[in-house]
């Protein structure tokens, strides 16, 4: 009901007002959106160079120790925070929240505005570490102190500093979206839409923001903590140092306090990466499936319940950092505890499924792709979390395969879903169907020939950040050679995304037509008046909602689904303990 | 239809890649047996998961693929059904859960017996340390650390002064006797990591470490180091050396005491490999060799070919090197002596701007000169130790 | 807000409910947005914060830490801090009933309070360069300056929200508005301070010690 009130919010009228300088969610949406996607693609290209080298290592000779270094650096950072936590919070978020609850922007647009020109900013900074004496930090994107900033890593003139700076700006910009973003869920539904009435995307994001609000802070003080210790001499977390044959100036200070910080806030932020997801491939199974999600509370109930509890499982990230002992019992205990509302989760994916009525568009085939590869992604983690198997296994390869399963293929594949998803709503036309088909076989066996077989090569001792395994007797000439294969593997996934790139900047001009409701959907975002939906989202008057964003193949309905606004005598009312107690907005 | 055939081939592709290829852990050779199993326990419970999942999920999207007149059923909640799926997992994660618990408390609590090693980390080599008759390591500090005294041992801890210091790559062990693996860093974070031991724990500088194991079968094993630690870590080479009592104590005797080594001003640590009493300490040669250990040269530099992140030794002295700006000169006394002390003032070609431009005195610069020179283009490898820890090609 | 704009922004001129109910309706929504955002602002402040102390308290548990004694201008500091606070209350309260000129001017002392106390801040870093505490050679200044530097930060931000709030029109809604959140976040900054004091101040290695069960 609230709408932004900002003296400012006129409807824009300028090509700058309406495309650069706008305060409509949905411009702001895309920005995020091109932004996030070319620096993943820089992500990309960067993760190539490293399986050059590690498939067919010595012949590249422009890819030394030092750059192998500061590629994974960098590959990581930007995947993680650039990429994946931009996308999902800045621009699915955006995108999504006002249309999905009624509203008709977010409540404070010029902040939101300047949170996307403030990760602008953020991005700009990164990448200028490559410009700059002794380039980018190579120090893992993890960024453990002492060696980040000591002479032995690279980068450690410059590139750390410009890292660090660009973290703390894009959290002040995360800071200034996740206030819209809350907020926004909080007070500005519109009539009838209460909150056990949102579609699970809003709840992922929602919860999503949530963390990133109280998790960020703790890379906040780590990263500037750091900072102080590289620029002005302190001792926060460096203690006394013999470093290449000189003692240095510092001591006292504790590298494990870092570590503490630094998981405080890694742990939920791979929620803040994978709740989102869970929300948004929940809606896309229920779409093309037509049929209702299944246990809608039990999933509203999982996500906050994942939410919470992953502020408590950190340390399972230093099971061998050398911290006491006895915290490996807690977080050990915590970490499995969390694979409870993880695997309900799934099982209501699959449960939704059953009986449906299933539509093998690439939306549903990338959902689908991500069930599979999350599930794979999720039992790893049982591993790893649990401490004593966890012990020979951390830092090998099993931990690379783990985390780029749950991480960067389960998500990047509900990305690419909700994409060719929601492509409609914000073009009026659709992605080409065989484009998509070809992408999504080519990413999915892709990615799954990639990180299967790396699990085994991390049980087998191979450790992650190597350069090189020349002359290690334990690794058989086999081990090299599926290295070799995983490189190629990686180079043809990597080739396929282009065509998903060419496929967006084409269908704007050339997509079949979609008009406003394409996958026949229920929930309010694909009900606006116009497609794509005009400033202001709704025209004179706001939706009023009478029912879930479930109202699918409801018995007795004439259509297969029921638009969330629709009059209440059309029914499909929520199931019966959480009808709305009152539609009060 | 084609991604449940896609899901069905991914299950049987997985098992059989799982049961085909020949990458496995390597074979155990110490206690921690436990952790194997619980490993195959978990491998169990997470594959009958993975594999239940992917075929059930492909079988209902085959199923229930879309056909003309077909609707979907409307069953949008089940609590039955959803308790008991919670309460199966939860379960199934108890069962996973209690037996990594269970080998986690033995493995937070050392056998009273166990034996002591000092393990001490620095980029990018390994420093051993026993504690000699006396039983109890001396203290220790990083500002202990000299080109004499590279583990940075207290020289006025009594307690110290028979510890027995193993400044080389290579430690031995005696089989079947546990062991309290101490471990300390002098620079960054480091982890001491021998798959074949399973257990492990990353060094940490401002404090000390531990974990415990007891080596079960004799034989040579490769120590990783497995935290990164700078551009030097995938380098960082050792040995451990598992043998019965009788030779560990043979080869323990040999080693020098913590006193011995700071007599000899520079001493010259052990080098594994050699057999007999350390070399005559006087000459310019083992005085270079011992300050390419203790000042951390080894790092980058190898003796045996191998390019690290700085060039190799051998062969060096009188070979032409290029430098970044494409000049050359040849390498002499002269261009030694530049290089090492001013490192930043000429690039050498294919290398980064990474070395440190160390505190040296004219006579360790000439000490180190002569070293480099000893190891010269067709000159016989009078180096026999594996200082550098990279195996010959 | 007039709500025609933003209909005929949307290009549609059909209906209109012009003003009347809904009206009030938007303005109380949009009070309880901009509230809202400020809890939410606040409690992130708050993480940040409770962040900070906790690696305050987990770096003091380290042989080379010894307490630095806070200069007497810290307290000075507080009772500007508060000052301004007790000020911003009259504002809030004033402006909430109606009396704007009043309003006004308590809301001007408590921006020159909250300017002093940053002020006061400076002075008290002086103080601590003067005897030789250094932001990198003792943790205990480390912290300190760090600390004090970030709390000064959120107070120079809360300067910009107040400036805003001195131009907005006199006796609007708007203005009453913003007085008021100026206030809470007044008082927030004041809560926040007391507990960092608290932390300097009284907590030693041997309650975290204590605490962490290893006394």
């Amino acid at each position: 009901m609230a709408y932004t009130d900002d003296a400012a919010h006129h409807g824009p009228t300028s090509f700058f007002t309406r495309y650069i300088w706008s305060q409509d969610h949905k411009v702001i949406a895309v920005q995020y959106t091109l932004v996030a996607i070319f620096v993943g693609l820089v992500g990309v290209v960067l993760s190539n160079l490293m399986r050059l080298q590690l498939g067919f290592p010595g012949h590249f000779t422009f890819i030394d120790a030092n750059r192998y270094y500061q590629f994974v650096t960098m590959h990581g950072m930007i995947m993680v925070i650039y990429l994946l936590t931009a996308l999902f919070l800045g621009g699915f978020g955006n995108y999504l929240i006002p249309l999905m609850v009624g509203a008709r922007d977010m409540v404070f647009p010029y902040l939101n505005m300047l949170s996307f020109w403030v990760y602008f900013l953020s991005v700009l900074v990164l990448l200028s570490s490559f410009f700059v004496p002794g380039g980018p930090t190579g120090a893992g994107w993890t960024l453990y102190p002492p060696q980040a900033i000591l002479r032995g890593t690279p980068g450690y003139e410059w590139g750390i500093i410009l890292m660090l700076v660009s973290l703390l700006i894009f959290i002040v910009a995360a800071t200034m979206g996740g206030l819209n973003y809350v907020t926004t869920v909080l007070q500005a539904r519109t009539e009838g839409m209460t909150l056990m009435r949102m579609p699970l995307a809003v709840w992922g994001i929602f919860m999503a923001t949530i963390l990133a609000l109280l998790a960020f802070p703790a890379l906040f003080v780590s990263g500037l903590m750091m900072l102080l210790d590289r620029t002005l001499g302190t001792s926060f977390f460096m203690p006394a140092i013999v470093s290449l044959g000189q003692q240095l100036n510092y001591k006292g200070g504790s590298p494990l306090l870092f570590q503490h910080l630094f998981w405080f806030f890694g742990h939920p932020e791979v929620y803040i990466v994978a709740l989102p997801a869970f929300g948004i491939v929940s809606d896309l199974i229920s779409v093309h499936s037509r049929k209702s999600i299944f246990g809608y509370r039990t999933m509203v109930w999982a996500i906050l319940a994942i939410g919470v509890l992953s502020v408590v499982v950190w340390a399972h990230h230093m099971f061998v950092s050398g911290m006491n002992p006895y915290f490996g019992f807690f977080f050990a205990t915590t970490t499995l505890i969390i694979a409870i509302p993880t695997a309900i989760k799934v099982y209501n994916w699959v449960i939704t499924l059953w009986r449906g009525d299933i539509h093998f568009s690439v939306p549903m085939l990338f959902a689908i792709a991500f069930v599979s590869t999350f599930v794979i992604g999720g039992l790893t983690g049982l591993f790893l979390g649990n401490v004593s198997v966890d012990i020979p296994l951390s830092n090998t390869y099993f931990v690379v395969a783990h985390f780029h399963m749950v991480m960067g293929v389960s998500p990047i594949l509900v990305v690419f879903g909700g994409i060719y998803h929601w492509y409609p709503k914000v073009t009026g036309r659709m992605l080409n169907d065989t484009l998509g088909h070809i992408h999504f076989w080519v990413t999915f066996v892709g990615t799954y020939a990639i990180f299967f077989p790396m699990h085994y090569l991390g049980i087998l001792g191979m450790p992650r950040r190597y350069y090189a395994y020349d002359n290690y007797a334990f690794i058989p000439e086999s081990a090299h050679l599926m290295n070799a294969y995983i490189s190629v593997a990686a180079f043809i996934v990597a080739a396929a995304q282009l065509l998903f790139i060419f496929n967006l900047a084409w269908s704007v001009r050339h997509g079949r037509l979609a008009g406003s409701n394409p996958w026949r959907a229920a929930s309010l975002e694909w009900q606006t008046p116009q497609t794509p939906p005009v400033h202001g989202n709704w025209g004179p008057e706001q939706p009023v909602v009478h029912r879930w964003a479930y109202a699918y193949s409801v018995p007795g309905a004439s259509e297969d689904f029921i638009a969330q606004n629709a009059p209440p005598d059309a029914g499909g009312a929520e199931p019966e303990p959480h009808a709305s107690r009152g539609a009060v907005a | 239809m084609a991604i449940a055939i896609a899901l069905v081939i991914i299950v049987v592709a997985s098992v059989l890649f799982h049961f085909v290829s020949p990458w496995w852990a390597t074979p155990l050779a110490s206690n921690w047996k436990q952790m194997d199993d619980t490993l195959t326990i978990t491998l169990v419970i997470t594959g009958v998961f993975f594999v239940i999942i992917n075929l059930f999920v492909a079988y209902i999207v085959w199923r229930y693929r879309h056909r003309e007149g077909a609707r979907a059923h409307y069953q949008p909640e089940n609590s039955k059904l959803e308790l008991w799926l919670i309460g199966g997992t939860t379960l199934g994660v108890i069962a996973l859960l209690a037996p990594g618990l269970f080998v986690y408390a033995e493995y937070v609590r050392p056998p009273g017996d166990a034996m002591v090693l000092e393990v001490v980390g620095q980029q990018w080599q390994w420093g051993f340390r026993f504690p000699g008759q006396g039983g109890q390591l001396g203290t220790s500090d990083a500002r202990f650390v000299t080109a004499a005294n590279p583990l940075g041992v207290n020289p006025d801890d009594p307690r110290g002064q028979d510890d027995i210091i193993i400044a080389g790559n290579e430690v031995h062990l005696p089989l079947n006797r546990p062991v309290k693996v101490l471990l300390r860093s002098k620079d960054v974070l480091h982890d001491f990591y021998v798959p074949p031991f399973r257990a492990r724990m990353n060094m940490v500088p401002g404090m000390v470490t531990s974990f415990w194991f007891t080596p079960t079968k004799a034989g040579t094993y490769e120590i990783l180091c497995a935290q990164l630690c700078g551009v030097g870590h995938y380098n960082m080479r050792g040995k451990v050396v598992v043998e019965d009592a009788a030779a560990f104590d043979a080869w323990l005797r040999r080693q020098p005491t913590f006193a011995l080594t700071m007599l000899k001003t520079p001493a010259p640590p052990a080098t594994a490999g050699v057999s007999g009493a350390p070399a005559g300490a006087d000459t310019l040669v083992e005085q270079g060799r011992a300050l390419a250990q203790s000042k951390g040269c080894v790092g980058c530099h190898s003796i045996d070919g191998t390019v690290g992140v700085g060039p190799s030794w051998k062969g060096l002295y009188g070979s032409t090197g290029t430098f970044a700006d494409g000049s050359s000169a040849k390498v002499d006394d002269a261009y030694l002596k530049t290089e090492i002390t001013d490192p930043q003032a000429r690039l050498v070609k294919g290398f980064g701007p990474l070395m440190p431009k160390m505190p040296l005195s004219e006579e360790e610069v000439s000490a180190l000169v002569a070293y480099i020179r000893a190891n010269g283009a067709g000159g016989a490898a009078t180096q026999v130790g594996a200082a550098s820890g990279a195996a010959a090609k | 807000m007039n709500a025609n704009l933003v209909y005929r922004a949307s290009g549609d001129s059909e209906r209109r409910s012009g003003p009347g109910p809904g009206d009030v309706g938007r303005q109380h929504a949009r009070r309880a947005a901009a509230s809202i955002g400020l809890w939410v602002f606040m409690g992130v402040v708050s993480s940040l914060f409770g962040l900070f102390i906790a690696a305050y308290a987990m770096r003091m548990d380290s042989p080379d830490w010894h307490a630095v004694s806070l200069p007497w201008q810290v307290w000075m500091s507080t009772a500007l801090l508060a000052a301004g606070s007790a000020v911003m209350l009259v504002a809030a309260r004033a402006a909430r009933d109606g009396r704007f000129t009043m309003a006004h001017r308590a809301l001007r002392f408590g921006g020159l309070a909250a300017a002093a106390f940053v002020a006061s801040q400076l002075w008290a870093w002086q103080a601590l360069l003067a005897i030789h505490v250094m932001p990198a050679n003792n943790p205990a200044g480390s912290f300190f300056y760090l600390l004090t530097a970030m709390h000064g930060l959120h107070v120079l931000g809360g300067l910009v929200g107040w400036a805003v709030a001195m131009h907005a029109a006199r006796g609007s809604a708007r203005a009453t508005l913003r007085i008021v959140l100026c206030a809470r976040y007044w008082h927030f900054l004041l809560a926040v301070w007391l507990v960092l004091l608290a932390a300097l101040n009284w907590l030693t290695p041997e309650l975290v010690r204590f605490i962490c069960g290893r006394g």
